[in-house]
């Protein structure tokens, strides 16, 4: 898979393309602001772009500006945002315009070597990558409310497919059966009046809802 | 003309006089003169405005004659401000230049409400006193002088008397010399507040660009050799996972710490961005309303920001709360704009401002307090409490 790689810290651009070229990925460019990353995506043409939010010139959200450019010049190149801090107003922004093939993540979390590069299979895939705190974030402005209609548990089924996962994930994460899981999904599409259409699909439109947007 | 170099400045048949009595007599002979000229001048002019009024009552008739009255009658009243004021600037040169003395005029309040209205400022009342005093006064002083070489206390007092009354009527009343202050003291406790901020912010970038990088890409270095090394025997496996550990440990604490310094969204999108992540991350549900129109000082978000994340922490630390809202508005009051912030917690209740453990409520009431803002705690034993603060929109 090719990759094109956003930082500005040398140091983590380094290491970034050193973990992700561990990883089996390809980093065909590594590069220093956002500027260089339009130019760079649009030269390669990557699957999957690796961007982090603070970048020069000014240090505040050059990463997430970028993100929204390049999705509409380059829509089917996949978005992991990588971030110091996980900001909900920043978050919003991305899902905005970009609801599939994006990721937002803790910067910590490359740090978990395994679980990242997941996340960027996942996003690159089509899936989604959205830090737990993201989602936390999300959900302290939800202010309409089907949601309500949630128990705990169905909420913290919806909560980790807005993170990205799979059934399968949902299930280990949680220790239930798979029937279990069935159920708890179905239950949600039920009580945010999803039509019955294929699961994939639904899956989406429940994230979105979710997330309030 | 200081005590320096006397010798040279006095005529030789005075060498034997003392400086302090050359000096009050050198200040009595300009006393006069000046007395003289700001008396002559005040006199003819009440004189001309005096007889322009009469004459016009029952003066000879003619328009071009009334024409004269009317202009001298309204003229004298609106130019003698100024004249006052050019008359007090040459009080204050004399004195300067004789005594050494500087009367500095009243600056901040003086000035505002001299351009409300010459006649209404405080000053120009007591400085036309003085001028009327200087006539009398200086002829007096000058005619004492004779005796200063003979008597040099009544130099002394003359010179005394002529300063006490100058400092009195051409310096800032105690009323405008404590404005001065006040502003004065406003002005440099936001200057430090201001610094300070901007000293947060520049740590923040530091430690953002320096240590949270380099400590991401160790974090990083080790989760890759903790991949790497999974074959290795036990002890070096365990070794590497808790070097993992303890560097994400660090990189958690460290962007806890940062986002306490100053947090980066505060900048970039405002107090509303801010405060919801703070929402979010509590342990506790925290319902968030955020209601302002447009954006207040950045120093004075910032002092928002921290009171209200100062108080979740005290929130969760102490209320035993199970849940808390947070709401933030701006309201128009007499003296501009205010951000009202008030957090309310369904705790137990009894958090007080000072002592105990309410160390943390101190804190807030001077944070609220160093950009001129309020902070009031409403917290009945039992609960709810809640705490309340307003901070003016501009500091």
């Amino acid at each position: 898979m090719r990759i094109v790689i956003a930082e500005d810290s040398v140091l983590l651009r380094d290491g970034l393309t050193r973990m992700l070229t561990a990883g089996g990925f390809e980093v065909v460019a590594a590069v220093p602001d956002a500027a260089e990353l339009l130019k760079a995506v649009a030269e390669h043409r990557p699957e999957l772009a690796v961007i982090d939010v603070r970048m020069p010139p000014t240090h505040t959200d050059e990463g997430i500006k970028a993100a929204l450019v390049i999705r509409r010049q380059f829509p089917d190149v996949a978005l992991l945002v990588l971030s110091q801090y996980v900001e909900e107003s920043y978050a919003t922004d991305l899902l905005s315009e970009a609801t599939s093939s994006v990721g937002y993540l803790l910067k910590d979390r490359v740090a978990h070597v395994r679980d990242f590069q997941d996340a960027v299979r996942r996003v690159a895939a089509g899936g989604t990558a959205l830090d737990p705190e993201v989602v936390a974030q999300l959900l302290v402005r939800r202010r309409d409310n089907p949601m309500d209609r949630l128990t705990p548990r169905e909420e913290q089924v919806l909560r980790l497919m807005a993170e990205g996962r799979s059934n399968a994930g949902i299930m280990e994460i949680l220790k239930v059966s798979p029937s279990a899981v069935e159920k708890y999904v179905t239950n949600i599409f039920l009580k945010l009046d999803l039509p019955p259409t294929g699961t994939d699909h639904r899956r989406v439109l429940a994230v979105l809802k979710y997330l309030g947007s | 003309m200081g005590a320096g170099a006397p010798h040279s400045a006095r005529p030789m048949i005075l060498c034997t006089l003392d400086v302090m009595v050359w000096r009050a007599i050198k200040n009595a002979l300009a006393g006069l003169i000046t007395g003289l000229a700001g008396g002559i001048l005040l006199l003819g002019l009440l004189v001309i405005w005096g007889s322009a009024l009469i004459s016009l009552v029952d003066g000879p008739g003619g328009w071009e004659h009334a024409t004269l009255y009317v202009a001298a009658v309204v003229l004298i009243p609106v130019v003698l401000p100024w004249l006052v004021q050019g008359l007090t600037s040459l009080q204050r040169s004399r004195l300067l230049a004789t005594l050494d003395i500087e009367i500095v005029p009243a600056r901040t309040t003086g000035r505002a409400s001299w351009s409300a209205g010459p006649w209404l400022a405080t000053g120009t009342w007591r400085q036309l006193g003085y001028h009327v005093l200087a006539l009398p006064a200086g002829i007096g002083a000058a005619l004492l002088a004779f005796l200063f070489p003979v008597f040099p206390g009544l130099a002394r007092w003359s010179i005394k008397t002529d300063e006490r009354l100058a400092r009195k009527l051409l310096g800032p009343t105690r009323r405008e010399r404590l404005a001065e202050r006040v502003e004065s003291l406003a002005r440099s406790r936001a200057d430090l507040v201001a610094a300070a901020d901007a000293e947060r912010r520049r740590i923040e970038r530091d430690l953002h660009d320096g240590a949270q990088q380099r400590l991401v890409s160790l974090a990083m270095n080790l989760g890759m050799a903790r991949e790497r090394f999974e074959s290795e025997p036990e002890p070096v496996r365990e070794a590497l996972a808790a070097a993992h550990d303890e560097a994400m440990l660090a990189l958690t604490e460290l962007r806890e710490f940062i986002r306490g310094l100053h947090p980066a969204v505060l900048s970039d999108r405002g107090l509303d961005a801010a405060l919801s992540g703070l929402a979010a991350r509590a342990p506790l549900p925290i319902r968030l309303r955020v209601d302002v129109s447009e954006p207040a000082a950045p120093g004075v978000e910032a002092v928002a920001y921290f009171i209200v994340s100062e108080a979740i922490t005290n929130v969760v630390k102490h209320a035993q709360a199970t849940r808390a809202e947070v709401a933030v508005t701006r309201v128009g009051s007499r003296d501009g704009d205010v951000l009202r912030l008030t957090v309310t917690d369904d705790g137990r209740g009894g958090a007080a401002a000072g002592g105990g453990d309410g160390t943390g409520l101190r804190g807030l009431t001077q944070r609220a307090a160093a950009v001129d803002g309020t902070l009031t705690i409403d917290s009945p034993p039992g609960g709810p409490t809640t705490i309340t603060a307003e901070l003016p929109c501009e500091s």
